[in-house]
């Protein structure tokens, strides 16, 4: 492990500005009073039903995000560091894949292998030759930043296909409003409660062409079973549109309707958090019971806008992550304002046996998993369990990557024993229609256990509110 | 040679059912050696709304929305064919060949597959190699009807040592891909001259050779698709191309005919 991890409030001299107040206030408030705000804080989300079911056997299955109750901040310029970075990335990324179902210049530049693109399980066949409304198919986006300094922000990865979480920094600024009334008095906070109003702002820019008058947007869930349900009733809610589940909608003659009590009402965006392999059982999984039989071939002729684009998932690979500061520079000719964390391709020879030789050091990362699953954090790891691992790499090295382990910022955050620095991330959603919006901040996760770096809340990882402060 | 083609699909359900939807890849596109002289889709005698996928194949989709008991979908036309000995020119690819090796599970290997491959291996140029593939492919498994099912895959159908067309076309393409050759599933149609009973919707498959471009191998027949075939869709398997794909919601019987009729045009004049 490199050395001390760079506080995000810091102490002393290095102690951050826009951290004055939030320093005072954590010296003067005593812990039981903390305490007593923490158990308000859970009586919310409880009463409020915001949970998030975990894929592990056993345990709750509605069980609690833990919320830290002491706030992380950016400031003006860090924020207007990262906006700009991530709209450059999101740009990027969105050129890469209308490339990718298009002219493949980028395969033809040679700046990616071609098997990488079209072998890849998130190349999507179906979405070849296709345009799509506005040419967008990144329309949200959760990209993870980490920071291991003052200045350094690394992205670590990109969530360019159904990302979920933004309910959660929507209900934690609530919830800290209500908590803490008095600290909104005392620092500029950048709002967030219009992300859903932006959300259908986005989704309505990409109507198809075709679409008269007001669009009509619907959310796609795969139903009460999913792990995120919550927040699509919660988003839907918010926008005020219907949220449906595959049987709800059908497609007759090429165009989707949407099943009411005054008849069928024609769907022009959807809005779906449900994976590509279930859309459609027509032309995706036949075994499907989720998807709407035949929106494929509705996709096809235009007459529905579907967000995020099916075949997104190909940007948005672990081995793909590797060429994204390239798509900057070939798409867009600027170099990229966030850096990506070094990484390692296993299906490199000379890379493979640098991380197999350096196992203890490294994160290992499965190319398709997600969530914290099938990953290997090297220095934190069991000899035992390096050995299992070493085991699957040399088996598929293709399947893998690995990093650095980086030494993520830390963040006071109040644990059982008070407050103490726990290492966070960053999730900022980034909506993308007619142009990029980022609302100010996004979701930062944070590793509860001491000195972990894994920060998914199916690992156990809590959440804080994020405030973008002015001056 | 000029080909007409009626292909009638019927379903009759023993009681109503509320809907049905069927994605209809049933319309010849055009290259160097087939010219559409006409072609409709059409169900219940109307014509449906068409689009294209992502390798170019027109589909049609139907769907009826209230109960109903039945429904028949024709796909008729006519189509001008030449003889290109297997070769496919002037055919639209939105795909490179390379992404035609990917694996799928109808295609996915097995050992008897690998071993298969070693065998066909130690030719070493692409074409002879293909061509011995086909020869071996038909000697392997023979052209039996209804031991398998439209969801037998390569390596089971190799293992039964029988099956039909699409069998052959799965095994072909499964040693091709494993031979690092791109290839692919085509459906279509073939005249098998004389009587009209034998004439039927039919599968290849076709592999990509750099000298040569695309080319058709039919194993289930040991032969290069002549000017007899009509090539309508082509995938990366059976269920990428099948000339229909269909799901219903209700429960209910079904009876489904399917009749098949490819004539050479001169003979209905």
């Amino acid at each position: 492990m490199p050395g001390v991890a760079f506080d995000e409030m810091g102490e002393g001299e290095q102690g951050r500005p826009q951290y004055a107040q939030i320093r005072d206030w954590l010296r003067a408030t005593p812990m039981d009073l903390l305490a007593q705000k923490r158990r308000e804080a859970e009586f919310v989300f409880r009463r409020t039903g915001i949970t998030f079911a975990v894929y592990t056997e056993g345990g709750d299955p509605d069980r609690l995000i833990p919320f830290d109750i002491i706030p992380r901040l950016l400031d003006a310029a860090e924020w207007n560091l990262l906006s700009r970075g991530l709209e450059q990335r999101v740009k990027a990324l969105n050129a890469f894949l209308r490339d990718t179902y298009g002219a493949r210049e980028f395969v033809r530049a040679g700046k990616i292998p071609e098997a990488l693109v079209l072998q890849n399980p998130g190349f999507e066949a179906a979405m070849q030759g296709l345009s799509l409304a506005g040419g967008v198919y990144t329309h949200v986006s959760g990209i993870d930043v980490v920071r291991t300094g003052p200045g350094e922000f690394y992205v670590l990865e990109d969530n360019c296909r159904t990302p979920s979480g933004v309910s959660y920094m929507l209900e934690n600024r609530e919830v800290m409003m209500r908590l803490f009334p008095e600290l909104f008095g005392t620092h500029r906070v950048r709002p967030v409660s219009h992300y859903p109003e932006e959300l259908l702002h986005t989704l309505r820019s990409v109507a198809p062409p075709a679409c008269m008058g007001e669009p009509t947007v619907a959310l796609l869930t795969p139903g009460s079973y999913n792990s995120a349900y919550y927040e699509h009733s919660f988003l839907a809610d918010e926008m005020g549109i219907e949220l449906v589940e595959g049987p709800d909608l059908m497609v007759d003659d090429l165009v989707v309707y949407m099943r009411t009590t005054r008849g069928p009402q024609r769907v022009d965006v959807i809005y779906r958090r449900l994976d590509d392999p279930y859309l459609d059982p027509l032309s995706f999984r036949p075994d499907t019971l989720l998807g709407v039989p035949g929106l494929m071939a509705a996709y096809r002729a235009g007459t529905v806008t579907i967000a995020n684009a099916v075949g997104a998932g190909v940007a948005d690979d672990k081995a793909v992550y590797c060429y994204v500061p390239d798509m900057i520079r070939f798409f867009l000719g600027e170099e990229p304002l966030l850096a990506n964390v070094p990484t390692w391709k296993c299906a490199e020879q000379d890379d493979c046996r640098y991380v197999l030789d350096h196992l203890a050091e490294v994160v290992v990362k499965d190319v398709h998993g997600s969530g914290g699953y099938g990953m290997l954090v090297g220095p934190h790891a069991s000899k035992a369990e390096r050995e299992t691992f070493a085991e699957k790499i040399k088996a598929r090295p293709d399947r893998y990557i690995a990093q650095p382990t980086l030494s993520l910022s830390t963040c006071p955050t109040f644990v059982e024993n008070g407050v103490a620095p726990r290492h966070v991330d960053l999730r900022p959603f980034v909506l993308y229609g007619k142009e990029v919006r980022i609302v100010p901040g996004g979701l930062t996760r944070v590793a509860l256990r001491q000195g972990s770096l894994v920060v998914n809340s199916s690992q156990g990882g809590g959440t804080k509110d994020t405030w973008v402060v002015d001056g | 040679m000029r080909i007409r083609i009626r292909h009638t699909t019927s379903y009759a359900y023993d009681r109503p059912v509320d809907y049905a939807a069927q994605l209809l890849r049933m319309t010849p596109s055009e290259h160097a050696s087939q010219r559409i002289r006409s072609w409709r889709v059409t169900a219940d005698g109307k014509a449906l709304a068409r689009t294209d996928d992502g390798y170019g194949n027109v589909m049609h989709l139907f769907t009826v929305a209230r109960p109903h008991q039945g429904a028949t979908i024709v796909a008729e036309g006519e189509v001008e064919t030449t003889d290109t000995q297997g070769v496919l020119r002037d055919s639209i690819e939105r795909l490179p060949p390379r992404y035609w090796v990917r694996t799928t599970a109808p295609t996915a290997p097995d050992d008897e597959l690998r071993s298969l491959a070693r065998e066909i291996e130690t030719f070493s140029d692409p074409i002879v190699r293909l061509h011995r593939l086909m020869e071996t492919v038909r000697a392997r498994v023979d052209y039996v009807v209804g031991v398998t099912t439209v969801m037998t895959t390569a390596a089971e159908a190799l293992a039964k040592g029988s099956g039909v067309c699409q069998d052959h076309a799965h095994v072909f393409i499964a040693v091709a891909r494993l031979l690092g050759l791109p290839a692919r599933y085509v459906s279509g149609y073939l005249w098998q001259g004389g009587s009209e009973t034998a004439s039927a919707s039919h599968a290849w498959a076709e592999a990509h050779v750099p000298e040569f471009g695309w080319v058709g191998f039919d194993p289930a027949n040991n032969i290069c698709p002549t000017e007899k075939y009509v090539r309508v869709a082509i995938g990366l398997d059976y269920g990428e191309a099948a000339p229909v794909r269909g799901i219903r919601r209700g429960v209910a019987d079904e009876a489904l005919t399917v009749a098949v009729d490819v004539q050479p045009a001169q003979a209905q004049q």
